[in-house]
């Protein structure tokens, strides 16, 4: 055996061949296909066609500080500074089709779920009509009750369905419900070990720094139907396990002060100025709304099951699903603050952002501040204001730890 | 002619004094009122309830109440709709009906459940796959469950025969503004856009029996008139909405006729005719499943642009206004696609940013102005 690689070690390895083995695929007369992040991709790989994840790909491009040459791109082409970030990088990518961050092939079908947010329907409309490719609509009702009703479930299966039918119809060959059945079993222990890794963060000190979360975020997106992407979070997992045993803190020098929560997506062209500013103050994010969202478990074969997993995210939920998860997760982790994002992009987080901090403090007495920021598009966010309200955090935690509010 | 021009009038008044009209419907015909989110509420139901369905498309107030709620990069519409609701304007009602067309309004739902639990909000969650068996299912459940809600915050019974003759009613009111639209563009000295826009506006504040008795009558008087012979040029308007009004009497201002629109609403609102089988819950199921080319529905064809080429035709327009509400995004999406597509075609498309709130329109004459002259 050689041997063992970090968890680390190997999300480089599978990250770096997600995109090389697209290429590959294409070439092979494979189709290629551009999913929504939490897309029920257990059709696409059970039918053997690549999937590539727009999201993630922008995410990329923003980290390496390349998001504004797509952006303008796109700008260009008329959509508004309004649109979701994300939506310009990719729609821009899609014509100028090379990025430093990886290169994504056009696709031969486009695979939308919008239990993110009705914007991708938007997106992907636009992506498969300038591309007159075939678009597959998954249509996720918003659950403005607080359980996934059943109508809403009915409905989901019977659309996991249709687009059976339509996937086969594309490819000219029958469903292997067999394959189908294996797939969804293997997503479901990804989805697990990814949560149980995540969860190694409630040990005091964390041995999780959260911005891996964001690292490893890619790999839970793009390799949950696969047994690399499994062994990839067990083994993150074990490593983690292993460093709360032995009590081993989130950095290397330094040592963690405070735990907060970080509401949102990153701020990818800022991603290591926005985490040095809370390092340099001890400030370990611990955890984030975002890493449940592909907790996506259910019974094998259960298609009623699947329906409602894809639609339980906290974004396609109401309020006080929204509220009582981050109750649950100050308490869960033992928070001493919340971080909100308030991401220029994504109006479906951003709107209920004001309420929910509301309601969380009021049940909690957890302090948090709000800060600007975009995704992907650099031109939202201001270092200076994102520090002076890191500042005001730490004075309100700081105060709140004096007076014995920390704790329950 | 001053029969016709009082006739007008009389509706462009209504518009203008939303919550005046409303409530003297309510007092005339003894009935509770219930408002209506955009886009496509089921309004058939609120009418077999016996109540009023008042159309909330914003407004010219703004107002800063709302910003408990929501970032500045949040559309007018419901920032409009949330100050005015914080500040009791709409305490008459009896009920909300709020649809998750986009993601600000998914949050709206939720916030105005706190904001203003006594108005009742019942939220109205339309299938985008729309087309499929099951997605008409689901909007008919979803009609089944919002007539429940209806029932429960009106104190009434909601009968199947009330929703047939409601159905029937609104089917023929969605006649008359067919027909009206397409008569109102021949007559630019008495109906110029600003006057269109408010007549079509009208029929959110007032009851609907009313609103096709009187429409029905002002077509039949236009009718009874020649067209006017005019040298204007003719446009189309399509977004979500064109308002406020000294945006649009810079067309008057500048020789244009508006001729057909594709405005969420106004044409989107009465365009599509429901198929003739089954019953009304099915038609009006239906007719969402026939509406293309909305920003707001999925379509995979993405069939807005050729829509657009149709009524171009139809209409032997010069121009295409794309009326574009500063913050709503789907709307914002289908632009890129729908100028490429006028392009192609050498269509000439000016595209316009709106707010509802506008201090000043001087920058938009002089777009308006050049537009005009281009043609
Ligand atoms: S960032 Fe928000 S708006 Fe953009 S794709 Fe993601 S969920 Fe949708
Ligand atoms: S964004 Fe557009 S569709 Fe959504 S509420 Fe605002 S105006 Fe309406």
């Amino acid at each position: 055996m050689d041997t063992q690689k970090t968890s680390k070690q190997v999300l480089g390895e599978l990250l770096d061949r997600h995109y090389k083995e697209a290429f590959t695929a294409k070439e092979e007369g494979k189709l290629v296909a551009w999913a929504t992040s939490i897309s029920p991709q257990e059709l696409l790989t059970t039918a053997g066609i690549y999937t590539m994840y727009p999201e993630n790909h922008a995410a990329a491009i923003g980290a390496r500080k390349q998001a504004q040459e797509f952006i303008n791109h796109s700008e260009g082409k008329g959509y508004s500074v309004d649109n979701c970030s994300y939506a310009r990088v990719n729609l821009g990518y899609m014509e100028i089709l090379h990025s430093e961050a990886g290169n994504m092939p056009l696709p031969d079908l486009i695979f939308c779920c919008n239990n993110i947010c009705n914007t991708v329907i938007k997106w992907y409309e636009n992506i498969a009509k300038e591309l007159n490719i075939p678009m597959i609509m998954f249509d996720m009702p918003f659950n403005h009750e607080y359980e996934v009703s059943d109508q809403n479930t009915k409905y989901m299966k019977a659309q996991l369905l249709a687009a059976i039918d339509q996937i086969e119809g594309i490819t000219g060959k029958k469903f292997d419900y067999d394959k189908f059945s294996e797939v969804m079993s293997i997503s479901a222990e990804t989805s697990i070990w990814w949560k149980k890794a995540s969860l190694q963060a409630r040990a005091k000190p964390s041995p999780l720094n959260g911005f891996d979360l964001f690292n490893y975020m890619a790999m839970i997106v793009c390799a949950r139907g696969t047994e690399e992407g499994r062994d990839l979070f067990k083994l993150w997992h074990d490593e983690l396990e292993a460093k709360a045993k032995a009590g081993i803190g989130p950095w290397r020098e330094g040592e963690e002060l405070y735990r907060v929560m970080w509401d949102g997506i990153a701020c990818w062209p800022y991603l290591s100025s926005t985490y040095k500013t809370l390092k340099n103050l001890g400030i370990n994010m611990v955890t984030s709304t975002y890493p449940d969202s592909w907790y996506i478990v259910y019974d094998q074969n259960d298609l009623d099951g699947m329906a409602r997993a894809y639609s339980s995210n906290y974004v396609n939920r109401n309020l006080d699903f929204g509220v009582n998860n981050i109750v649950d997760i100050v308490r869960d982790f033992d928070l001493d603050g919340i971080i909100y994002h308030s991401n220029r992009s994504c109006k479906l987080m951003d709107f209920r952002q004001f309420e929910v901090q509301r309601r969380v403090e009021e049940a909690t007495g957890v302090p948090s501040v709000i800060f600007d920021g975009d995704q992907t598009d650099p031109r939202a966010f201001s270092q200076a204001q994102y520090e002076t309200r890191i500042q005001a955090l730490v004075e309100m935690m700081e105060d709140r730890k004096k007076r014995g509010g920390n704790g329950k | 002619m001053k029969h016709i021009n009082d006739m007008i009038a009389e509706l462009v008044d209504v518009a203008n004094h939303p919550v005046r009209s409303v409530r003297t419907a309510m007092e005339r015909t003894g009935k509770k009122a219930v408002g209506c989110f955009p886009i496509y509420t089921p309004d058939e139901l609120i009418h077999a309830a016996g109540a009023i369905p008042v159309g909330m498309w914003g407004g010219p107030e703004m107002g800063n109440l709302s910003d408990r709620y929501y970032q500045t990069f949040c559309c007018s519409v419901v920032k409009a709709n949330t100050h005015q609701a914080l500040r009791g304007d709409y305490d008459f009602l009896s009920a909300v009906l709020v649809t998750a067309y986009c993601d600000t309004l998914k949050c709206t739902i939720e916030n105005w459940k706190v904001a203003v639990p006594h108005l009742n909000v019942i939220p109205v969650v339309y299938p985008q796959n729309r087309k499929l068996e099951a997605g008409r299912q689901f909007l008919i459940e979803e009609f089944q469950r919002i007539r429940k809600e209806l029932e429960k915050a009106l104190e009434t019974t909601i009968t199947d025969e009330a929703i047939e003759e409601s159905f029937a009613l609104y089917e023929a009111y969605r006649k008359a503004m067919r027909t009206f639209v397409d008569v109102a563009g021949r007559y630019p000295g008495l109906i110029d856009a600003t006057a269109r826009h408010a007549i079509i506006k009208a029929a959110c504040f007032m009851d609907k029996e009313e609103y096709t008795d009187k429409i029905n009558a002002l077509i039949e008087a236009l009718e009874a008139v020649s067209a006017e012979e005019h040298g204007q040029k003719k446009i189309i308007l399509t977004g979500l909405l064109a308002e406020p009004d000294e945006f649009l009497d810079l067309f008057g201002e500048n020789g244009l006729v508006v001729v057909a629109d594709d405005l969420a609403q106004e044409s989107r609102q009465f365009r599509v005719e429901a198929a003739a089988e089954g019953d009304a819950l099915t038609r009006m199921a239906g007719r969402i499943a026939d509406q293309d080319g909305c920003s707001f529905l999925y379509d995979d064809e993405k069939s807005r642009g050729a829509m657009l080429i149709d009524l171009k035709n139809k209409y032997n327009a010069d121009g295409i206004v794309y009326c574009q509400l500063k913050f709503c995004d789907p709307e914002e999406f289908d632009y890129p696609i729908v100028k490429r597509e006028m392009e192609e075609v050498g269509i000439p498309l000016l595209y316009i940013e709106i707010e509802q709130q506008m201090d000043s329109v001087e920058q938009l004459r002089t777009r308006i102005q050049t537009f005009a002259e281009i043609l």
